[in-house]
């Protein structure tokens, strides 16, 4: 169980962290299954390390075999598709990227993960002419890390605007975003002078102001907007739905017929 | 919309209603809010609900346009990004005058939970908002309250737009902005 952490003003807080939790980890195996005992003889010494996690095959390579390792997973060994390609920020604790490519064999219904790791500015070779779901992939790597790949065909920003600055999914990168982000809008659409005029960003979620009356509004105390009630402001009776709305379960008031 | 009651035996017999020109103009004006077709994200579903047979935009005299050149009104129906933003100004500006703009949902008003780098925080620090609709995702009930909500505002303003003012939100600073 985790501990219990009262969470009354959790509201009003921007967000909610557990700073001491750990992720548990994944228990490891030793490499049994005759498929992938046969990948990794297949490699040979370009795969550093090998094990298996939850059912699939992890291999460790030096980033500079990337193209070879994944060559001979899809030639030799049946691993058809690329699912998935991206890379993990360890820069705070070790100085490096990690980056992992997802392989499925569709014959044999198995998964390889071939994990490497970069140092920060290094770039690596790209795996587009092996599998094409790679470009898309790679370019969100570059996007979203700013690792460069080698020999792409069309290495450009895909989730972020072009005129986008840093990298959003660094670890380094506030969640709020940094300067430029907070007024990217207002600088491209009216320009950097209309900064003053439009004002910052309202982040907190839980803001009321109560003598704000552009913005918020009291029920059965309406003023009108933008009106001064820093003095207080006089109740008003609250006009409900029957005064709108004709009521017809309820008895005319107008007889029309007075003979009745 | 007779302002006036009309006795019609001492006006010649002639069926004649007495009004002002801004009853008159406001009255084609709030009974026809084209709006344009312009959904960002799931409250785009509720707006397509809303013009639906079911809830029914039209009898309201409400069609949905696919021009902006055509439309009157725009439901900003969701998470508006800030890769996004510039083209929904672009939008709002090549609508013609009048023009009036609902901002739908908790999204299009705060940002809503998308409180991140990549998320506008509120459409009206680009474009000037007259209905905030709160709700996530509002339901076709309340984006119709909404759209009467502007009828009603549109019947009390004037017919001559320069009249009218756009929102127009005073900043911490002082300094006022005005969002044409």
């Amino acid at each position: 169980m985790r501990k219990y952490v009262p969470k009354d003003n959790v509201q009003g807080k921007s967000y909610y962290t557990d700073r001491f939790w750990v992720a548990p980890r994944v228990p490891r195996s030793e490499v049994e299954d005759e498929h992938f005992a046969a990948v990794v003889t297949a490699l040979g010494d370009l795969a550093k390390e090998s094990y298996v996690e939850i059912g699939q095959l992890v291999v460790h390579i030096d980033a500079t075999n990337n193209f070879t390792v994944l060559k001979t997973l899809k030639e030799k060994c049946g691993y058809t598709q690329c699912s998935e390609q991206s890379a993990v920020d360890y820069l705070a604790k070790d100085g490096e990227f990690e980056l992992f490519y997802q392989l499925l064999n569709v014959n044999e219904a198995k998964r390889v993960r071939v994990v490497c790791r970069i140092k920060n500015g290094e770039a690596i070779e790209s795996v587009e002419p092996l599998f094409k779901s790679a470009n898309f992939a790679e370019r969100e790597m570059f996007d979203m890390f700013g690792i460069k790949v080698n020999n792409h065909p069309f290495l450009k920003r895909i989730i972020m605007p072009d005129d986008w600055e840093g990298h959003p999914l660094l670890k380094t990168y506030p969640l709020h975003g940094d300067e430029f982000a907070s007024w990217y809008e207002v600088d491209k659409i009216f320009g950097k002078e209309y900064r003053d005029i439009i004002g910052p960003e309202n982040r907190d979620p839980a803001k009321v102001d109560r003598h704000d009356t552009k913005r918020f509004s009291r029920v059965g105390y309406e003023v009108p907007f933008g009106a001064d009630i820093s003095e207080g402001e006089t109740e008003k009776a609250i006009e409900y739905s029957e005064t709108l709305l004709v009521n017809y379960n309820k008895k005319a008031s107008k007889q029309l017929d007075e003979r009745r | 919309m007779a302002q006036h009651q009309v006795n019609y035996a001492s006006s010649a017999g002639l069926p004649i209603a007495l009004t002002s020109v801004d009853k008159l103009v406001n009255w084609g004006r709030s009974n026809s809010l084209w709006p344009l077709t312009y959904g960002l994200a799931c409250c785009a579903i509720e707006m397509m609900a809303s013009g639906a047979s079911r809830y029914d935009f039209d009898r309201m005299g409400t069609i949905f346009r696919a021009s902006p050149r055509q439309a009157d009104v725009m439901i900003l129906a969701g998470t508006l990004s800030k890769k996004h933003s510039e083209f929904a100004r672009r939008l709002y500006d090549q609508m013609t005058e009048p023009k009036w703009v609902i901002s739908m949902g908790s999204c299009a008003n705060t940002g809503g939970m998308f409180n991140t780098y990549a998320t506008v925080q509120g459409v009206d620090r680009i474009i000037p908002v007259d209905i905030y609709l709160p709700g996530c995702a509002p339901r076709p009930e309340t984006l119709q309250y909404a759209l009467m909500m502007l009828q009603k505002k549109i019947r009390k303003e004037s017919a001559d737009m320069k009249k009218n003012t756009k929102q127009d939100l005073t900043n911490q600073t002082g300094k006022r902005a005005r969002l044409i």
